[in-house]
């Protein structure tokens, strides 16, 4: 886009994020962008809307879209409140800009994660849908000298019934932008939205049914070269030394250098530019490296769980309930590291140029990658434009806190002094072998049951590396050595419990780098607590679901979803199995990124201990259903996310080196694995909350808790030992 | 010089026979919309059709698929059966990510030109080498009865 934005000071910010906004005005350009796309011009109404000639609606997305529906979202948001036609409206991913497009739960970083996107954006995109749409009014009102309050606006009309006039938004735009931005503008009565709440379709289903999506992988620019990267087999190996003559020898290898991350092969294409990578003969340098085994890990992590970690949260006095206690029970459980294996394995696109640099990638933290692509060469942050595109996927990955792999790319430039657009490809194997996994945790979990049989005490001790330490949210999220993610869904156990004890060990000698994975600390605490809470009802002699409301008088979000989906699953009803087969029906609650989801799993375990999950019944809380239909779809997907994970996902260390390489070791499931999967949705007129993760971290517990139903054994490592349920 | 005849077009291209149909696709036409995930046949993100059965091009040297024809997503819809399934794509708003899909959607396409009227074991036959980490399983499984649904 060659727009030529006018910064107008003047006009006063009518949208108070934490870091304010500016409001501008743009002068009419020809977007130039696209070479399919037909030339529009595009007035800028506010930082979130433009508004075409052609009459169509850009919503500007500060937010990326890696599936989970944002770009839909935040447009149909706008969209309602500007009371635009759906038809006309398209979203476009906005360059990063941590003043206009900041995550306003954040502060001045623009960024995408925790299921924020929704829900800090909600004021927001009301009010530039509110915003614009007054500014065509007045416009329109001026232009046939009638009052606004007379001017009705409805699905990208605008009309006045006494004069019978009436114009498109594309008709009205020059003139709305030249309109003051109103101070305040009137929300919608939610009764009167028309968008949000009912099924608005997604916008990106056109572009990914066709191939014309454009992700990073699909970027290419004059002259750019393709670079594939030799990484040490071991985290924290160096080179020592290569010997690149092999890969110089393939035909479209164009060059090879030598980067902090490893060596790079830089060819005309992707498929020379591996061969080339794999032609290479690299001495590397241990004497730094990591290089113990998983079991090593786990093992150590072990004998730190003997031992008093730092308190994360306490109530009461664990230690004289569990003295005078009538019966404990206790439990551990491990849960491996696992890599995000996202469909488009990392990549990002750098261009060096004149005045700046330009980057190309869909990824979660914009404005952390553009500051450190910036401190690299030696500019301004606002000297790097970084444009976003959809991400195939990532869990977590593309917000990386280290920014490694856009950084690897930018290094790759700089190593050739800039003289060519790099693409860095990573193979699936860079990407399974890369880190930034969810860290391998170890938990152990006690709870006290008084002689009139009530549970009194609780105690959870965490062992595992912080994600958090030596990121860029480190000062806020650490807190006396308590990185909050290692311990959320622990520390905030929603049942009452009298006395309760949760403590954290984090290992800081362990050298494999950590990240966020969908719902991140919850994706073991839910597991731990919630089955652990099974085997303690199971003690008491007590339904889980009962137990579990008994416990919830406080908490009447979770209590909500769990009565909705035990009711929608017939809970207590019996399964009926086939003969040789074991079924049970499992359930679990889980609180995260503050939306409240609880499932049923029905399960069946075969006499060889197979499992196939059948169905999974489940309730969600998660504030305004802005789109119910994606709602189903994000929770849907989480099912066979967290599946893929209890069945399957594991990675595993041997003398440092990653043992998984590929989809054949590292197994997300497949669709003969999938079960059928029921959403309802708990009616709200709160404020949203997220929906990408929270569907992710009760499904586990569900299934093992199943599992335990059919069969009486619960499980107490992920991926789950089937071994264990041979009958 | 390998000559290839890709949605009815034929293409001549200056690569090394052992390159793989989807790197020629992708890097050497920017046909773009067949995607690279796992390199190895286990993904399924780069199916396109070969005389009409779904091959994975990551593992297809363009050397084995001179003189067939090739057939990729960007021409899914000049075919009733593909233009259905795109449809019945949209229609249930199957993508997230997108990034698995024109390997979905081929696959699918495939097993409905054969099969008119699949079972759900037909389905997890046929669909179970497409990887999908988004998991729209539940979804791709509706698209294809709805789209089997149109075609009848």
């Amino acid at each position: 886009m060659s727009e030529i934005l006018i910064e107008n000071l003047s006009r006063r910010r009518f949208l108070q994020g934490s870091a304010g906004l500016t409001l501008g005005f743009c002068l009419p350009a020809v977007a130039a962008g696209k070479l399919n796309r037909v030339a529009t011009v595009n007035t800028e109404i506010n930082a979130f809307l433009k508004i075409g000639a052609d009459n169509s609606v850009t919503v500007m997305s500060k937010h990326l879209e890696m599936g989970q529906g944002t770009y839909t979202g935040l447009a149909t948001i706008l969209a309602d409140e500007l009371d635009a036609d759906w038809v006309q409206v398209r979203v476009e991913g906005a360059a990063a800009d941590a003043k206009r497009y900041n995550n306003t739960f954040w502060g001045p970083a623009q960024g995408t994660g925790g299921s924020t996107a929704m829900a800090n954006s909600w004021d927001q995109m009301r009010k530039a849908g509110a915003s614009g749409r007054a500014m065509l009014v007045s416009a329109a009102a001026k232009r046939w000298n009638v009052g606004a309050a007379e001017i009705v606006v409805r699905d990208g009309i605008v009309s006045h019934a006494g004069s019978g006039r009436k114009a498109s938004f594309g008709e009205l735009a020059l003139d709305a932008a030249k309109e003051t931005v109103p101070t305040e503008v009137k929300l919608k009565d939610p009764k009167d939205f028309r968008l949000i709440g009912k099924q608005a379709k997604r916008k990106d289903s056109a572009a990914k049914t066709n191939g014309t999506a454009q992700f990073t992988q699909d970027v290419f620019l004059p002259g750019m070269l393709v670079a594939v990267v030799a990484h040490p087999p071991q985290f924290g190996a160096t080179v020592r030394s290569f010997d690149a003559s092999k890969a110089k020898g393939i035909k479209g290898v164009v060059d090879v250098v030598q980067i902090p991350q490893g060596v790079a092969v830089l060819a005309s294409d992707t498929w020379s530019a591996k061969k080339g990578r794999d032609a290479l003969s690299v001495e590397w340098d241990d004497s730094k490296a990591f290089k113990l085994g998983s079991d090593e890990i786990l093992a150590r992590y072990k004998e730190m769980a003997k031992k008093p970690g730092l308190v994360a949260a306490i109530k009461g006095d664990t230690t004289k309930t569990f003295a005078s206690a009538a019966k404990v029970v206790s439990a551990s459980f491990d849960f491996p590291y696992l890599a995000h294996a996202a469909m488009e394995p990392m990549n990002c696109v750098v261009q060096l140029k004149a005045d700046g640099c330009e980057v190309w990638n869909g990824e979660q933290f914009q404005t952390v990658d553009q500051g450190r692509v910036a401190a690299l060469f030696g500019l301004k942050p606002e000297q790097v434009k970084l444009n976003m595109l959809y991400a195939g996927g990532s869990f977590g990955r593309r917000a990386s806190t280290q920014s490694d792999y856009v950084l690897e790319a930018a290094h790759i430039v700089k190593a050739i002094n800039g003289k060519a657009p790099v693409k860095l490809v990573w193979m699936r194997e860079d990407d399974m072998r890369g880190g930034y996994y969810r860290p391998l945790f170890h938990h152990a979990l006690e709870a006290a049951l008084d002689s009139s049989g009530k549970l009194v005490g609780w105690h959870h001790r965490l062992v595992g590396q912080s994600i958090l330490t030596s990121s860029p949210f480190e000062s806020v999220m650490v807190k006396d050595g308590i990185d909050h993610v290692s311990v959320e869904g622990a520390s905030n156990l929603p049942y009452a419990i009298p006395n309760l004890l949760v403590d954290l060990h984090t290992p800081t000698d362990i050298g494999v780098p950590v990240l966020w994975w969908r719902s991140v600390g919850s994706s073991h605490t839910a597991y731990s607590t919630e089955v652990f809470l099974d085997q303690v009802a199971a003690a008491m002699g007590k339904d889980p679901v009962a137990l579990r409301l008994e416990l919830l008088t406080e908490h009447p979000k979770h209590a909500g979803v769990l009565k909705l989906v035990a009711e929608k699953a017939n809970w207590g009803t019996p399964l009926k199995a086939a003969a040789g087969e074991r079924r049970g029906r499992g359930v679990a609650v889980h609180e995260s990124f503050n939306s409240f989801v609880a499932q049923v799993a029905e399960v069946t375990v075969k006499r060889d201990g197979s499992i196939k999950v059948d169905r999974v019944i489940c309730a969600v809380d998660c504030g305004t259903a802005i789109n119910p239909d994606n709602i189903r779809s994000q929770v849907e997907g989480a099912v066979g996310f967290a599946l893929s994970a209890a069945l399957h996902g594991e990675i595993t260390l041997k003398e440092g080196r990653v043992e998984q390489g590929n989809f054949d070791t590292y197994a997300p499931i497949r669709i003969d694995e999938m079960p059928v999967v029921e959403v309802h949705i708990v009616p709200s007129t709160a404020a949203p909350t997220g929906i990408g993760e929270p569907g992710v971290p009760p499904l586990a517990p569900a299934v093992a808790n199943a599992i335990a139903a059919a069969t009486g054994k619960f499980l107490h490592k992920m991926p789950f030992n089937t071994a264990e349920l041979v009958a | 010089m390998i000559k290839l005849t890709i949605n009815g077009k034929a293409h001549q291209l200056d690569v090394a026979p052992d390159t793989p149909l989807l790197w020629a696709l992708r890097d050497t036409l920017q046909m773009t919309g067949t995607k690279y995930g796992c390199g190895q046949a286990l993904c399924g993100a780069c199916t396109v059709h070969v005389d009409g059965e779904p091959v994975r091009a990551c593992s297809a040297p363009v050397s084995a698929v001179v003189g067939r024809k090739i057939r990729t997503i960007e021409a899914v819809d000049t075919e009733r059966v593909g233009k259905v399934v795109q449809e019945a794509w949209r229609k249930l708003d199957v993508v997230q990510c997108g990034y698995c899909q024109s390997g979905q959607i081929m696959s699918a396409v495939a097993l409905l030109t054969q099969n008119r009227k699949p079972t759900d074991a037909d389905i997890d036959t046929a669909m179970s080498g497409n990887l999908c980490r988004c998991a729209t399983y539940v979804r791709v499984r509706a698209a294809i009865h709805e789209a089997a649904k149109a075609l009848a």
